[in-house]
């Protein structure tokens, strides 16, 4: 029996274990029979099982099965694959070999037997010998198969039914198990049935197989574990236990549970850390002590072998050292990884393998040459790079970058520190010291190993060559870090690939070749000041000045070495060697006479605040303005400046009314002092180029009704926060910095600018009136100048110019005529400058005199409305012109002074008012009127004022209010008259009346009224009225008009003071139509028989009208016919009764001819009857002029009135309900007229002026009962 | 935010570094998972001397933890306690009035926090 399948197998393993579905993976076909298949034994009929074995290895691992594991592990679907060998004794194991690849999981008999002899004779025997070798190994995994073929049976016939050799078998084997036996019909056969004995046979085979495994599993594992409880006996190795360890992972590997493979490596990675972690605390294992041994050997990680023989040897024999042993452990997880496709994991931790070994080294104290370490990690993170390439392509490790570039980084950190240590950075090259340590280094690294030695870009020649010469690191290094570079920006780590760069640029500095670092530097400071980090700016910055004073860039340099004089985080004696660097630049002189080196101001100085004095920064044209700065000076020491300027802009100001100086005085009321914003630059720190948030409240109002819509909080300075950071960057290069060539500029000469805070005052006088704008700010050092470009918020002084102004204003609201009342005088001098005997002339009017009072003084004020001087003023009237002098007063101030002006008011202008109250039509204006009443009359009043600094007069107006308002009256008492005039004060103040008297201005002599007031002095108050009442007496004939005039002295009843005469009020009126000429009599009388009135009775009613004067001018016009001597004038009598006291029974009106005659009476009898019980009133009985159609004066008398009058006594009859019968006789009256109203000119009606019909009964009350029988009451509830 | 060493600048640069990291978590955690979100971003990034740890505010407030690598004291939890101190102190501060959002922390409180935490790592 040979062993023809082995061979077989092993190829088979070995292609088709580890490539499952990576094609890429390149595995060099290493021929080691331990890591592949589980070992199942063949026993019996060898050429049966050869002729099988092809169908049998390609038809196991078809059908997946379930493994279900111990200790609660998930159960797990496997393919089975098994390696078929030829049984033998040696190969089972020993007793306490604890070997597992080697185990021989499964033993099978195979037989093909199918007769009873030879069973008995022969294969009996063999199985029963079989079985004891087995069992003296105490293998319990066992099966015997029974191959039957029908093709056997046919030649021989006389054989027992098949199944009897099967039954035989299980009884003589099988005792209790008799599944340990099966059959295989027909294996070779394509039939149905040798298909279901075929899948019979394999599911058993599948099953025994796995429950080999659990069982010889479990028992290897516990082995294990007693073993890993042991270590804290003191003959413990742990390189023992790794081995036995590493052999169930091999098993979990070949079963292809890679999974739990590296679970075990893991475990044993942890156990390993944790014993150096213990070692370091003091613990320590005697193992592990072997493990300190100097590092000899530093030739990096070997992932392209499954599994590194070497260094397991290394591990078995207890000769590893720690890189050894991190090494191996490291190359088995690597591959274990990769084969379940985590490449990712492989670099995270090989990061972080490399970082632990350094540590570890460390914490064990182990002995490490120079630059070994750096070598060893260099080419392994090459080495996990390249073996991670090697099995993904291109767009994966594209697309995984972030996982890889950390070993870009730390590789190319490593090469720059080897590169130093080799001094292969400097400019001149290695030293005889450096080329020994670089032997050295290579000397360690050993051989390169045969796999890697036909690859041009091994990690191994790469180290190599880049430490043979200085060109060579140089390229190496620049790959390198051009490469980390650029896959850190691809994705995204800005600041790691800034990092890198810097390093770069320190390369590039050490290589004496500045231009290219400062690229770099560049970048990174830019970063850093986006990002406000101090400590980084200023190391930057100091990197980049050394570049920049190698490059020569001096504007750059100094711009940069007064950065870094003003920083803080530099020390004291840095800041001054760069202050310095500056001041010596500046003294020397210039090669070009002029030409100067302008730097950015904010490094050097920072403008805080700026203080005006006066502090509403306005000035007059010839006035000074002096400018205090407070600079900070951000240098160390004290700095001796030759002049410090400010440019200014000169604007005119466009709108004239800004320049007057009460515009000006009033808008700028801040104090004076402008505070500028922190600048930037590195000194605060987060956040630095970022302005603070200015936050508002805001509140919206809704326009009509004023409540709150909305309310929030609104940021200011939004557009300075959220532009874009890039932009706000460049403060770094301030590039075109150019001098606003001003023709103004404010200089300040030969200073010394302390550090810290520092005050300069600079003074200006003011030239041309308008704006001046602060611009730009420009300190001179030498032939240096720091300028601020742009000084904001923008600070503006304003220069201005004036004309002379006079300004009159009453003291009070309003100025009232007829009493002495102050007016203020304003001067404002401009810039006029008053000379002696400089006087205003005041054109006087009549009506208004100016009162003088010597002790009136005027008040000087000077421009910023401090009281200056006090002087008294002199007034020379003479008839046409007041002089006031003024007195001497330099330009630019306000002279103000009071004077007494007393406005009489002319009695035309009362007149003319009264007039439109007494006229006829005062009807319509009455309505106008009442709109006004409460007001008072005014009247302008114009004064020519005559200005020395103008030849030209000004006019000023000013408005008199006139304080009374006069209303009069005609009362009657039969023929008798009197006259009532009503005064009434519109004002706000109280008078005294004195003196009232009214006169007829008429000639009539026979004419007297005599006063029936009292003669003493009254008081008015505010807002009130007096009345005064005169009889008029008289003894001849009158005119039908008299004029008459009230005058009345009054004087404020407050101020007794004045011993001038005031004029008095006066209040002419017109008296007309005055004579009595009708007296009008009822009498009512109860009626016959009775004694009283009495409620709903008829009572008779008697109106006698009584002519009383003979025909007058008066009514000549009315008077009609002219019969025998006779004139007869028309009357219409109306009786109304306004408060429904009568019913008037019959005809109310009608008209009458009245003879003109002296006592020619008319009498007219009514029914009336009274309506309620009591004393009533009489009614109302009214008189009207019935003017006949074809008078005179018919057409230009009003028709309105008539109608209106009409219409008016009907309206008020109709609401009177009672009166029914009187509607009636309206209703007729008004339907005659209408009648005449067609064909013939209307007659009409024209009451008589107020006094002409005198009512003697008029007040009159009759008694009236009620009536006995009434019993019903009507109440009319209204 | 405060290591009294003379390497501070280093450590500005690895914390400055770190940032990259930072970003990178916190853009990964995306905006959906907001509210459930740990605020502790873990490891960002080993060196060979250090460890590096994140954490990030609700509000994008990064606080970021420099811890020697030799110390193996402490592990993912106690570095995870630490920080919920730092940012339970730093919200103190933030809730003082008188602090402006942005300055530099003067507080003595969260000073004292910090040193704390600095010796008993020490």
């Amino acid at each position: 029996m040979e062993l023809a399948p082995v061979a077989v197998a092993v190829i088979a393993a070995t292609q088709g274990a580890p490539g499952e579905g990576r094609g890429a993976v390149e595995t060099p076909p290493v021929i080691y029979t331990m890591e592949n298949k589980p070992i199942v034994t063949c026993a019996g009929d060898q050429n049966l099982f050869s002729s099988l074995y092809p169908t049998l290895s390609q038809q196991l691992p078809k059908e997946p099965m379930e493994w279900r594991r111990s200790y609660g592990r998930a159960p797990k679907m496997i393919h089975l694959e098994s390696n078929f060998v030829q049984f033998k004794e040696e190969l089972l194991p020993k007793e306490g070999n604890k070997a597992l690849l080697t185990f021989p999981f499964l033993h099978i008999y195979w037989t093909e037997c199918c007769d009873t002899e030879v069973y008995k004779a022969t294969v009996k025997d063999d199985i029963t010998k079989w079985q004891n070798v087995l069992k003296v190994h105490s293998s319990m995994d066992w099966l015997i198969v029974v191959v039957e073929c029908d093709a056997k049976k046919k030649n021989k016939t006389n054989i027992l039914p098949r199944t009897s050799i099967v039954d035989k078998i299980r009884n003589d084997f099988c005792n209790k198990q008799s599944d340990r036996c099966v059959v295989l019909s027909d294996p070779l056969k394509d039939t149905s049935r040798s298909q279901e004995s075929w899948n019979a046979f394999l599911t058993k085979l599948r099953t025994l197989l796995l429950m080999s495994f659990t069982k010889n599993l479990g028992k290897f594992e516990d082995d294990m574990r007693t073993l890993r409880e042991k270590r804290t006996e003191p003959g413990w190795s742990f390189c023992d236990y790794f081995m036995v360890q590493e052999e169930l992972a091999f098993v979990f590997e070949m079963l292809q549970q890679f999974e739990d493979a590296l679970v075990q490596y893991d475990e044993l990675d942890a156990l390993f850390s944790q014993y150096v972690v213990n070692f370091g605390a003091g613990d320590g294992a005697n193992w592990l002590t072997f493990f300190c041994q100097p590092v000899r050997s530093w030739n990096g990680l070997v992932l392209r072998k499954p599994i590194d023989m070497e260094k397991r040897e290394l591990i078995q024999n207890q000769e590893a050292t720690l890189l050894d042993l991190r090494s191996y452990l490291f190359s088995r997880q690597c591959t274990l990884l990769i084969f379940l496709q985590r490449p990712w994991e492989v670099s995270q931790r090989a990061l972080e393998l490399l970082h632990n070994c350094v540590q570890e080294l460390k914490l064990l104290e182990v002995s490490v040459p120079p630059g070994a370490l750096d070598c060893w990690v260099f080419l392994s993170c090459l080495e996990v790079l390249q073996r991670i390439e090697g099995c993904c392509d291109r767009s994966q490790i594209d697309s995984n970058v972030s996982h890889t570039v950390g070993l870009w980084s730390y590789a190319t950190e490593k090469l720059k520190s080897l590169g130093y240590l080799c001094g292969l950075v400097s400019e001149k090259g290695p030293n005889s010291e450096d080329l020994n340590r670089t032997v050295d280094l290579l000397a360690g690294l050993g051989a390169e190993r045969p796999e890697t030695a036909n690859t041009a870009q091994s990690p191994y020649k790469k180290l190599k060559e880049a430490l043979s010469s200085v060109e060579a690191f140089e390229k190496h290094y620049l790959d390198l870090s051009h490469a980390t570079i650029e896959m850190y920006k691809n994705i995204g780590r800005i600041r790691s690939a800034k990092l890198v760069g810097k390093d770069l640029a320190e390369f590039y500095m050490k290589k004496k070749s500045p231009q290219k670092a400062e690229v770099y530097l560049q970048g990174a400071l830019k970063t850093y000041l986006a990002e406000g980090w101090a400590l980084l700016i200023t190391h930057t910055r100091k990197q980049l000045a050394e570049c920049q004073k190698h490059l020569g860039q001096t504007e750059n340099y100094l711009q940069t070495s007064s950065l870094l004089a003003g920083d803080n985080n530099l020390t004291e004696e840095e800041r001054k060697h760069f202050c310095q660097e500056i001041l010596d630049f500046a003294k020397q002189p210039s090669e070009i006479e002029g030409q100067k080196v302008m730097l950015s101001m904010h490094s050097f100085a920072q403008l805080k605040n700026l203080h005006f004095d006066p502090p509403n920064a306005v000035v007059h044209v010839g006035g000074t303005l002096s400018i205090e700065l407070t600079l900070v000076n951000q240098m160390p020491i004290s700095v001796n400046v030759d002049h410090i300027a400010i440019n200014v802009h000169f604007s005119i100001e466009k709108n004239s009314y800004r320049k007057t100086a009460e515009w000006l005085t009033k808008h700028k009321t801040s104090n004076g002092i402008i505070n500028f914003p922190n600048e930037i630059v590195g000194v605060s720190l987060s956040r630095s180029s970022l302005p603070g948030l200015e936050l508002y409240e805001m509140y919206e109002r809704s326009p009509s009704d004023n409540s709150l819509n909305t309310t929030g909080i609104i940021c200011k300075n939004v557009h300075m926060l959220l532009r874009r950071q890039e932009s706000s960057s460049s403060l770094e290069i301030p590039t075109g910095l150019t001098l606003e060539d001003g023709a103004h500029v404010l200089k300040c000469s030969n200073l010394i600018l302390e550090p810290g805070v520092n005050k300069i005052t600079f003074k200006t006088q003011g030239k041309e009136p308008g704006t001046y704008t602060l611009r730009q700010l420009c300190i001179s050092v030498g032939k240096m100048q720091f300028a601020l470009l742009h000084i904001y918020p923008i600070v503006q002084y304003d220069v201005y110019s004036q004309e002379p102004q006079l300004k009159v204003e009453p003291c009070t609201d309003s100025l009232l005529a007829g009493i002495p009342q102050k007016v203020k005088f304003t001067v404002t001098t401009g810039h006029y400058a008053l000379k002696n005997g400089d006087a205003l002339q005041l054109s006087n009017a009549d009506a208004m005199p100016v009162l003088y009072h010597p002790e009136s003084k005027a008040v000087i004020y000077s421009n910023t409305q401090e009281k200056v001087s006090e002087t008294s003023l002199t007034v020379q009237s003479s008839e046409k012109i007041t002089s006031i002098s003024l007195p001497m007063v330099p330009a630019y101030h306000v002279i103000t002074f009071e004077l007494e002006v007393l406005y009489s008011p002319s009695t035309a202008i009362c007149m003319m008012e009264n007039e439109t109250l007494t006229s006829k039509d005062c009807r319509k204006k009455s309505k106008e009127k009442e709109t006004s009443y409460n007001s008072m009359a005014t009247i302008d009043q114009k004064v020519t004022i005559d200005c020395p600094w103008s030849i030209y007069s000004t006019i000023i107006s000013l408005t008199f209010s006139v304080p009374f308002k006069a209303k009069h009256s005609l009362l009657s008492a039969g023929t008798r008259k009197y006259v009532q005039v009503c005064v009434q004060n519109m004002s706000e103040i109280c008078f005294q009346f004195s003196d009232n008297n009214l006169k007829s201005s008429d000639i009539y002599k026979d004419l007297s009224l005599q006063p029936l007031n009292p003669k003493a002095e009254q008081h008015i108050y505010s807002k009130q009225a007096v009345f005064f009442v005169w009889e008029l007496k008289w003894t001849k004939e009158l005119p039908p008009s008299l004029q008459c005039k009230f005058s009345m002295n009054f004087c404020s009843a407050l101020s007794e003071e004045h011993s001038f005469s005031l004029k008095p009020y006066t209040y002419e009126f017109q008296l007309e139509n005055f004579f009595t000429l009708y007296n009008v009599k009822a009498e009512i009388s109860p009626p016959l028989g009775a004694e009283y009135c009495k409620t709903g009775s008829l009572c008779s009613l008697e109106v006698s009208i009584t002519r009383l004067l003979d025909l007058l001018d008066v009514d000549k016009d009315e008077a009609l016919t002219e019969t025998d001597g006779y004139c007869t004038t028309k009357l219409m009598y109306e009786v109304v009764d306004d408060s429904s006291n009568w019913a008037v029974c019959g005809k109310s009106s009608g008209v009458i001819s009245m003879p003109i005659a002296v006592q020619a009476t008319h009498k007219v009898h009514m029914e009336v009857m009274p309506l309620f019980a009591g004393y009533l009133p009489f009614p109302d009985v009214k008189l009207f002029k019935y003017l006949p159609h074809h008078s005179a004066h018919f057409m230009q008398l009003d028709a309105d009135s008539w109608i209106e009058n009409d219409n008016l006594s009907v309206d008020k009859n109709m609401d009177d309900q009672a009166d029914n019968s009187s509607i009636k006789s309206r209703g007729s009256i008004h339907s005659t007229t209408s009648a005449e109203h067609k064909g013939l000119p209307m007659p009409r009606l024209q009451s008589f002026s107020p006094g002409q019909v005198f009512n003697s009964s008029s007040g009159m009350q009759i008694l009236v009962i009620p009536s006995k029988d009434d019993h019903i009451l009507e109440v009319n509830v209204t | 935010k405060s290591a009294p060493t003379e390497s501070e600048l280093k450590f500005h640069y690895t914390v400055h570094t770190s940032l990259d990291v930072v970003d990178e978590k916190v853009s990964a955690l995306g905006k959906a998972l907001v509210d459930q979100r740990e605020l502790y971003l873990g490891l960002l990034y080993p060196t060979e001397d250090y460890k590096v740890y994140g954490y990030v505010t609700n509000s994008k407030v990064k606080f970021v933890m420099v811890v020697d690598s030799s110390n193996t004291a402490l592990r993912d939890n106690e570095i995870r306690s630490m920080f919920r101190k730092l940012h339970n102190s730093y919200t103190d501060v933030m809730c003082n009035p008188f602090y402006n959002p942005g300055d530099q922390i003067q507080s003595r409180a969260f000073d004292n926090m910090v040193m704390s935490m600095m010796v008993q790592v020490c």
